[in-house]
């Protein structure tokens, strides 16, 4: 490996990088999880609560269900905005440092 | 009322046929631009991420998903849409944790990244083996679904319909490699999406474009139990399980995964996902409503008297709003699902069999490009045989808990071994065969002991595993089998190659 790959490689900033990656994916997942096994077990645990009308025959469990899906996109939409604004300006930083002949 | 299901219409036959040939000019325009592998497996990587994102709703949103759940809402309301939500929130995970490492360190396949520093013949034909298993479960209850669906709505004979699915998805594949099943994958969702908004705008029009009528309407004909939760979760264990195999076996659908290789690079990959995720969940939120307005307005008696799953809840309503014409249309559009769902399925099959089995556990990777392109339409042949025989095997069999058994393969078998050569630097092949082959098996195996088919289906009167899904078992097991493998074993060449590896995994110096 050449020697500019090798500093990049071992430099702090590409650890930075790295760590940051993984700790916006894994709170994204976490509040996955919450978002979604949270309404399953909701269901499973409050039937009173998620059959309770809100307005007419709609229940909140119609609210939650659409929510769910609704709260999914938005994880994943954010996890896009943090990529393109964060992520992507440090790696073309990085790539070109490493790319240096 | 009186239904022309089952009879086939001009309007279908049109619709039918007017799909069938623009699918296949596609496929003669594709068919000239395949000629290297990088063409056949990968669309050149030139696929735009609107396009991807098109795509993946196309190869995800089968005709189980349009017809199956919207039957399940008619038929037992609210847990049909518990169901539903289920089948999106995979997208996310797979954004957060795969998407980005898996389009930068593969090259065709996901046992590309499983294989990527590991030792290449053992593991490819462990990937190939949990991905083939996958996909094996997949395709037959699709074929199986595509001939009872075919019968029911154009009157053909089973196993007619299942020769002529298999024979028009074969020319796709065959000629147009993944350029043309990305286009009939577009086509086929662009349809799709446009038919399920027309069909719940006529129904949300009876309404007064108020769902809460809507609501109110099913609640007075079948009571407010129809909005509230029933059976389907009532024990909490099963229902996580459940939602673990649908979130994390989407993670290891090898056509799914397979997409990520269309496009230029992990940027593009990131944005289709998005774009993906907004089409699917889109179309769960929108097919409840269908759902609904064939209970309130059809009525379950008359459903289930032509189907007793149901799966005839949304063309009969888009009948009765819509006309015999609209039928036709409708019924197309599900054929067409049927049609690009196989494709893709039996493309990600050739791929398994022919770019990890062939060129690199039984050729060391020395093949010319010229041996592989004839090798993978070999496979691709084979592989479509096989769903044919099998989906006419099958004939009259309840295969419903398949596509969840495909989906506990593959969250048990290909995920672990996907994320951990990612993420873990002590990961080697012993890790990566026992995760995969233990996963997928013991998948296998539960599904076989559990209440789905040591009690439904053979009869016993107790299950010797509880829950109907094995996934919040199979899973960490496939994880555990890898960590403990791996430590068990030392590969100092794969933990020296980790380090390196970094560089492409996370700013995509090197990737294809």
């Amino acid at each position: 490996m050449q020697s500019t790959a090798r500093s990049v490689l071992d430099s702090a900033e590409f650890r930075r990088l790295v760590a940051g990656r993984w700790r916006i994916s894994l709170a994204l997942t976490a509040l996955l999880f919450i978002l979604y096994y949270g309404y399953i077990i909701l269901i499973a645990t409050n039937r009173q609560l998620v059959s309770r009308p809100v307005s007419g025959a709609t229940t909140t469990g119609i609210l939650l269900a659409a929510g769910v899906i609704a709260g999914a996109w938005v994880l994943t939409a954010a996890y896009v905005v943090w990529a393109n604004r964060q992520y992507d300006p440090a790696v073309a930083e990085l790539k070109a440092r490493a790319e240096k002949p | 009322m009186q239904t022309s299901l089952g009879s086939p219409t001009l309007s279908a036959i049109v619709s039918f046929l007017v799909i069938v040939l623009l699918t296949l000019a596609v496929t003669y325009w594709a068919a000239r631009r395949t000629r290297s592998t990088r063409e056949f497996y990968a669309a050149g990587r030139s696929i735009k991420p609107f396009q991807n994102g098109l795509a993946l709703a196309g190869d995800y949103m089968s005709a189980a998903s349009f017809l199956g759940i919207a039957g399940l809402v008619a038929l037992r309301g609210y847990d049909g849409m518990i169901y539903a939500t289920g089948w999106l929130v995979g997208w996310p995970a797979l954004m957060f944790l795969i998407a980005e490492p898996l389009r930068n360190l593969g090259k065709f396949t996901f046992a590309d990244v499983v294989a990527f520093r590991l030792r290449q013949v053992p593991v490819r034909i462990a990937a190939a083996f949990g991905g083939i298993l996958t996909l094996i479960f997949y395709v037959l209850a699709q074929m199986v679904g595509a001939g009872n669906l075919i019968t029911l709505m154009f009157g053909l004979s089973y196993n007619w319909a299942v020769i002529i699915v298999g024979g028009v998805m074969l020319a796709y594949v065959l000629f147009g490699g993944m350029i043309a099943t990305t286009w009939v994958q577009i086509i086929k969702a662009i349809l799709l999406l446009f038919g399920v908004t027309l069909l719940t705008l006529l129904v949300l029009a009876k309404f007064q474009f108020s769902p809460g009528q809507l609501y109110a309407a099913v609640a007075a004909r079948y009571g407010q139990a129809a909005l509230e939760p029933g059976g389907l979760v009532s024990d909490p264990i099963d229902a996580v399980s459940l939602g673990l195999a649908l979130m994390f076996g989407l993670l290891g659908l090898p056509h799914i995964l397979m997409r990520f290789y269309t496009v230029p690079d992990a940027r593009a990959a990131r944005s289709s996902v998005l774009y993906a995720t907004g089409f699917i969940g889109y179309f769960y939120l929108i097919i409840p409503i269908v759902g609904f307005g064939a209970s309130a307005l059809v009525g379950r008696e008359i459903i289930r008297k032509v189907d007793s799953g149901g799966n005839m809840a949304a063309p009969l309503v888009a009948e009765l709003l819509g006309g015999t014409s609209f039928l036709g249309f409708i019924a197309a559009v599900a054929f067409a699902t049927i049609l690009a769902v196989v494709a893709g399925l039996t493309l990600a099959g050739a791929s398994a069999l022919s770019h990890d089995i062939f060129t690199h556990a039984i050729k060391k990777g020395h093949a010319s490009e010229h041996e592989q392109i004839r090798v993978a339409r070999i496979a691709t042949v084979i592989f479509g045989l096989v769903a044919v025989v099998l989906g006419i095997l099958f004939k009259g069999q309840n295969v419903a808990f398949m596509v969840g058994l495909a989906f506990a393969i593959a969250a048990s078998g290909n995920f672990p071994a996907l994320l951990l050569s990612i993420v873990w630097s002590r990961f080697n092949t012993a890790g990566a065969v026992c995760s995969i082959v233990t996963g997928a098996l013991l998948a296998v195996v539960l599904i076989v002991l559990s209440p789905t088919i040591w009690v439904d289906l053979l009869h016993h009167p107790a299950a010797i595993f509880p829950l109907r899904n094995p996934a919040i078992v199979s899973m960490p097991v496939g994880f555990l089998t890898g960590i403990i493998a791996s430590l068990a074993t030392r590969e100092p060449e794969a933990e020296a190659r980790f380090h390196d590896e970094k560089l492409r995994t996370y700013l995509g110096i090197g990737a294809e």
